[in-house]
């Protein structure tokens, strides 16, 4: 099929054809840094590594799955999802317009859970063992401070749920001496005295100031061996405000919740008719009904807490047997936010939590000017290289060119077909592989030429020409293509784009050299006599 | 048109001046390297790939002055102009804090100063110090892989002592590839690695050419009669026309990128620029002397360094 110039010409045209259809059918998929958007690398956040790397592995692969599927339905166009190294995922999302809610879609665990809530008796007898434990564990002068601060929120939420009482009166009536005791007290109960007694059963109220420094203290380990082992202490999402403080509640739960998320069917968002706030509306597997309807008969005057992501949505009273449909409510939050916990519901909670590696985002105006640019510098670049070649090797040149014009269309096609991005560097990789099918050009027409000089026909200079050039420019392509291979198996992002385009440009550009423009000389040669000079 | 076309230049016998030129030259890059160490604290001016950190691109409505930034700022950000004077970049320092507070934090910072309506974010970029050590790493061995099988290919292809003087002359434009990143303070990004590999690999392919010829030469008819240095020098010279039109073209394509492709690949395009001139350098005065050395030295004797006759190279 090659030896014939009608063989070689039918294998041109069905390589472009190839290509052009390639190029056509998939399109040209660009890169963040030229269409803007967002990359992420998440890893798994596991700060007291209890992970052995296999787990983390496969914790990434299922956070694979349902991050798919989440961004499948937030509507993304050809998002980039891919596992690397073994315990990192990277998502790609190009020409996204708002970076920071896609990333909460990502980042969201919505770990879903049911739980009833305790009365707090148990946690308030181990209380004066967890004080101790927290004093012995930080130190009295590090509490000494926090405590300092935080003890007169708690004397007035006293005051303002439960009236001027007696201790009130006391804390008037005595002087300095007095509130130095209190204060001293207060710093060897560190986290009693922060605990103040809950409008609802099962809770604690503690001042939002507050909310770090007990969470911290709860996070001990020691105090995490001191807390009743079958109950939890999760925070409330509300604040509520009493006077001129805010308070979020502190529940006791369960540990084990009764029903997940896994049991979860449908969720939709919406507004509550009658308060008009936000709200998700879920529907639970068939199983998860008959277990969520079981469960709540057996619970009726019992709290239920629904649990989303560690914090306690909400605690409504059990009045009656509970079907397959519940409610989270979100208070006033906007509806988009209510949009974005069904959507993750739906697809699914995160095995893991995860935490942001590497960041990327790219404003889509940044990347319309380096398109724009690149455009003009790569034209510019190629009309360069065409005026150089015609004005130097004449309608030999002319021919180049028009290979070139081939090469252009297979490394197109083939970024294409191989679903390549097509990033700035990558624009960096094909020009630097133009120079390199030019220079294969020229390295044949230099040996052509001196053949020419040394007094050969034209058609055995042509062959010649040829021949002596190959060994030079097979040595080249292929030293040239094991450094983009090197850089394609080291290189992450952007680098990556780069080894890809000119790992394809060599290709092309070999093909484009070597076969294209030989199979031009062939056509232009072959009309003429041995003795006639050829434009070169 | 050609261009050199019965050139006869003696390359050869000029190598000991340019072994000076290129010992000063490398001697130079490292001096800044020593340099950097002392001043910024680093033998190179890492970027956030390599260091982990944040960086945010910020373009304002009209030119801008780095100093008004810096005041506006604060210290501990690290600014650098990109491109036009609307267009800046702050990198921040890895904290404990996510992008999207450090980008918060220089939002707020700007619109105290400039106004919200002055300017408007364009990209932020974060990097974790552990992918950044991974991502150092993986570059490391990428250049050093590159290498070796380089080597093994071209002792495959050539004879060891082809492979040996390429390695030396890719040497040669690696070190002064660094010294150049050393001196201008360029930042080092996974970008720049791409760019010091291309011209590992142009630098390689352009001496593989030469040695094409040589090998090509050597294995003619009457070529053990020849002179080894004539003769490397009519191989140098028989290539040349090629050497120049080739080099020419990428150079005008890149100046081309370089001045119309944008900020974003300037630093890449001046990285290449300066090592397709240094590898179209060394392939000629420091790979083909190179080769001179090692047979001289350690080749099979019948070398002597002689006047060349000027003979006319065949072309």
């Amino acid at each position: 099929m090659f030896k014939t110039v009608r063989g070689r010409l039918i294998t041109i045209f069905l390589m472009v054809a190839v290509a052009g259809w390639q190029l056509y059918a998939h399109g040209l998929k660009l890169g963040l840094d030229l269409k803007g958007g967002m990359h992420l690398a998440l890893e798994v956040d596991d700060p007291a590594n209890t992970m052995s790397a296999k787990q983390k592995s496969d914790a990434i692969d299922r956070v694979e799955r349902i991050v798919r599927s989440r961004i499948n339905q937030f509507g993304v166009q050809e998002p980039l999802i891919q596992k690397e190294g073994g315990d990192r995922l990277i998502v790609e999302l190009a020409g996204i317009s708002d970076p920071t809610e896609a990333r909460k879609i990502i980042e969201k665990q919505a770990y879903l859970e049911f739980k009833l809530v305790q009365p707090v008796t148990q946690v308030q007898e181990a209380l004066p063992r967890i004080d101790r434990a927290i004093v012995s564990a930080l130190g009295v002068d590090s509490i000494r401070k926090l405590g300092a601060a935080v003890t007169a929120s708690g004397q007035n939420l006293q005051q303002l749920l439960f009236g001027d009482t007696s201790k009130a009166g006391k804390s008037k009536r005595d002087s300095a001496a007095a509130a130095a005791a209190e204060d001293s007290a207060s710093a060897l109960r560190p986290l009693s005295a922060l605990l103040n007694q809950g409008d609802v059963l099962g809770t604690f109220m503690v001042d939002t100031n507050d909310v770090p420094t007990v969470t911290e203290f709860l996070a001990l380990p020691d105090v995490q061996r001191i807390l009743p082992r079958d109950e939890d202490l999760q925070w409330g999402s509300e604040v509520v405000g009493r006077g001129t403080r805010n308070y979020k509640r502190l529940y006791v739960l369960t540990k084990k919740p009764f029903l997940t998320g896994d049991m979860l069917e449908n969720a939709v968002a919406g507004r509550d008719p009658q308060f008009n706030e936000s709200q998700v509306e879920f529907t639970l597997s068939r199983a998860g009904g008959r277990r969520f309807e079981e469960f709540s008969g057996q619970h009726i005057g019992d709290y239920l807490a629904i649990v989303l992501d560690s914090t306690v949505m909400s605690a409504p009273v059990i009045k009656d047997r509970i079907g397959a449909q519940g409610v989270i409510q979100m208070g006033n939050s906007p509806l988009s936010d209510a949009q974005d916990l069904a959507l993750v519901l739906r697809a699914g909670a995160l095995p893991v939590k995860l935490k942001v590696a590497d960041e990327v985002t790219v404003g889509p105006s940044l990347g319309q000017d380096s398109i724009d640019q690149g455009e003009v510098a790569g034209i510019v670049g190629i009309l360069a290289v065409i005026m150089i070649m015609i004005l130097y090797y004449r309608f030999s040149g002319l021919l180049a060119v028009l290979a070139l014009g081939v090469y252009v269309v297979l490394v197109l096609g083939g970024l294409a077909g191989l679903n390549a991005t097509l990033t700035v560097p990558g624009i960096a990789g094909i020009i630097l592989s133009i120079g390199m099918a030019v220079d294969a050009n020229v390295l044949i027409f230099e040996r052509i030429r001196e053949e020419l000089a040394a007094g050969r026909a034209t058609r055995t200079a042509m062959d010649e020409g040829f021949s002596n050039a190959m060994s030079a420019i097979v040595d080249s392509n292929i030293t040239t293509l094991l450094t983009a291979l090197i850089l394609f198996n080291f290189g992450t992002g952007p680098v990556k784009g780069f080894a890809v385009t000119l790992s394809i440009g060599i290709v092309a550009s070999f093909i484009s050299a070597v076969f294209v423009t030989r199979t031009f000389y062939l056509i232009y040669v072959g009309r003429k006599k041995a003795s006639d000079p050829i434009s070169i | 048109m050609r261009f050199f076309a019965h050139a006869n230049y003696k390359f050869i016998e000029q190598r000991k001046k340019l072994y000076v030129v290129s010992a000063t030259a490398i001697l130079i890059g490292i001096a800044a390297m020593v340099t950097n160490i002392f001043s910024i604290g680093s033998w190179q001016n890492y970027g956030i790939d390599f260091t982990g950190g944040s960086l945010v691109q910020v373009q304002f409505n009209k030119p801008m002055d780095a100093g008004s930034l810096r005041s506006a700022l604060g210290g501990g950000y690290v600014i650098t102009r990109f491109g036009e004077a609307t267009t800046y970049q702050i990198r921040a320092p890895l904290g404990e804090q996510t992008i999207d507070q450090v980008a918060n934090s220089i939002q707020q910072k700007l619109t105290t100063a400039f106004g919200a309506s002055a300017f408007k974010v364009m990209s932020k970029d974060l990097v974790s110090p552990k992918v950044a050590g991974e991502l150092l790493r993986k570059a490391a061995m990428a250049i050093l892989f590159s290498f070796i099988i380089t080597l093994i290919y071209l002792a495959f292809r050539f004879e060891t002592r082809f492979g040996t003087a390429a390695i030396i002359a890719t040497g040669h434009d690696i070190l002064i590839t660094l010294g150049f990143l050393a001196i201008f303070r360029m930042e080092i990004s996974l970008e720049s690695v791409a760019a010091v590999l291309t011209i590992v690999g142009y630098s390689l392919n352009d001496t593989i050419i030469v040695f094409d010829r040589i090998r090509e030469n050597l294995h003619k008819k009457g070529a053990r009669k020849r002179d080894l240095i004539e003769l490397i020098n009519a191989s140098i010279n028989e290539t040349l026309p090629r050497t120049i039109l080739t080099s020419g073209t990428t150079v005008a394509v890149l100046v081309a990128l370089l001045l119309l492709g944008g900020a974003v690949i300037r630093d890449f395009t001046v990285v290449l620029i300066m090592g397709i001139v240094v590898g179209t350098y060394s392939s000629i005065f420091v790979a083909s002397p190179a080769l001179v050395e090692i047979q001289k030295r350690w080749g099979e004797g019948k070398i002597r360094e002689k006047k060349a006759k000027a003979s006319p190279a065949t072309a």
